[in-house]
């Protein structure tokens, strides 16, 4: 049966990304960002995940106003790094497992969650900026992973209480996938940050700190905070948020295991416009 | 019963709801199309033109001809979208958004590196800052 191992959280600041391709991470600026990650890399290495399942955010890319899926689930063979407006990133492309997603899909929209499948999409930097993160540079991703967007560009979001129950959904339809597979879930976005108007700029530390202690520690409590609390004290664009609750609901202690164990916890003032946060948590 | 919207409150911050979205639709297809090399290509050469092609507002084109920013959002503009517009132009996303702050992009970048806008004074319109 397939297994959920641990789950991964961090930022996915387009600025990241380009640091890394233009070759800056080794900038006064850049260094404290990506010296947060060495263990994560190394740690993902010595994991050696067999699929990732990868909680991200189209930035008004795959989807445009035509179409606004609240929840989709990528079930595609493969995905190609897209053009944000200055041409792709020079990643690799993504390789899918359609088997697992569909398995997902079938278990997750059976369960009552009304997901939306692609077939085709290009990805942005919301899933890339992550992996490269996690992986560094890489010829080719180390695993396939399985993408999945959600909406928290145009209002309404879904709530991070809808999140946290998704994702322990998506952790029941996992645990019953009949192949011996180690996944991982990873939720993307966030820290506290604003990218639009007069209060772009915005960092709350204090907030975002305790946002990773409860994430840790009481996520159920968590997942009970409503969306005002994120915009008003995180900026309008920490909505991005909710998304850890997804990695987070799918935790072996959500569903009555042990408490997992934190193997990193990293926060740091400004990536570009943002704050960035990143934990890993692993299933006992 | 009108929809509840108790993000109105929050200083320097439009949130894009079904409202704005509506507003903004071409806005926002405009700036997708900008995802594509070649339509960046003939926005660059022909701004005005380009932008006629579009049925959007005489306001927001000229907001879009402007770089103004928050203007852009307050005819509808979503942040994810325009950045394709700065994108086009060869802005990073800071440039992007320190430019609605009335700061230079130099006061903008330090106050990042400082740790950033405070929210002490940032939750509730009016509130003293």
């Amino acid at each position: 049966m397939a297994r959920i191992t641990a789950s991964v959280y961090t930022s996915h600041v387009p600025a990241i990304g380009a640091a890394i391709d233009m070759q800056k991470t080794g900038e006064d600026y850049w260094k404290p960002v990506f010296k947060g990650y060495e263990f994560s890399k190394q740690w993902l290495k010595d994991q050696k995940p067999d699929v990732i399942f990868l909680v991200f955010n189209d930035h008004a890319t795959a989807f445009s106003l035509d179409l606004i899926p609240t929840f989709a689930i990528g079930t595609a063979a493969e995905y190609q790094p897209a053009d944000e407006g200055w041409g792709p990133r020079p990643v690799p492309k993504v390789v899918g497992h359609p088997r697992l997603a569909a398995h997902i899909a079938q278990s997750v929209i059976q369960d009552d969650f009304d997901l939306t499948i692609v077939n085709k999409m290009d990805v942005d930097h919301g899933l890339t900026v992550p992996l490269s993160l996690m992986c560094g540079e890489p010829q080719a991703w180390p695993c396939p992973v399985i993408p999945f967007a959600v909406n928290v560009v145009q209002y309404p979001v879904p709530s991070g209480r809808r999140c946290y129950m998704l994702g322990q959904a998506i952790g029941r339809a996992i645990r019953s996938y009949d192949e011996d597979l180690n996944v991982q879930i990873w939720g993307t976005g966030g820290m506290s940050h604003q990218l639009q108007g007069p209060r772009a700029g915005l960092i709350n530390r204090e907030w975002d700190n305790a946002f990773l202690d409860q994430i840790i520690n009481d996520p159920d409590g968590l997942s009970q905070k409503p969306h005002i609390d994120y915009v008003r004290e995180a900026g309008s664009e920490g909505i991005e948020l909710v998304m850890w609750l997804i990695a987070r609901g799918a935790m072996s202690d959500v569903a009555g295991g042990p408490k997992p164990k934190v193997a990193h916890r990293f926060y740091h003032v400004p990536a570009s416009n943002t704050a960035v946060g990143h934990l890993i948590l692993e299933n006992a | 019963m009108p929809l509840d919207k108790p993000y109105k409150d929050v200083p320097g911050t439009t949130i894009f709801d079904a409202d704005m979205s509506r507003q903004g639709y071409h806005l926002n297809q405009f700036c997708m199309s900008l995802m594509k090399p070649e339509n960046r290509a003939r926005f660059k050469a022909d701004e005005r033109a380009y932008l006629d092609e579009w049925p959007m507002t005489e306001e927001q084109k000229q907001a879009v001809l402007d770089r103004d920013l928050n203007r852009c959002i307050a005819l509808g503009g979503n942040i994810y979208f325009l950045a394709k517009i700065g994108a086009t132009d060869g802005k990073s996303f800071q440039q992007m958004a320190g430019s609605m702050t009335g700061m230079t992009e130099e006061e903008y970048r330090n106050m990042m590196v400082g740790g950033g806008r405070p929210i002490e004074g940032n939750r509730y319109v009016g509130e003293k800052k």
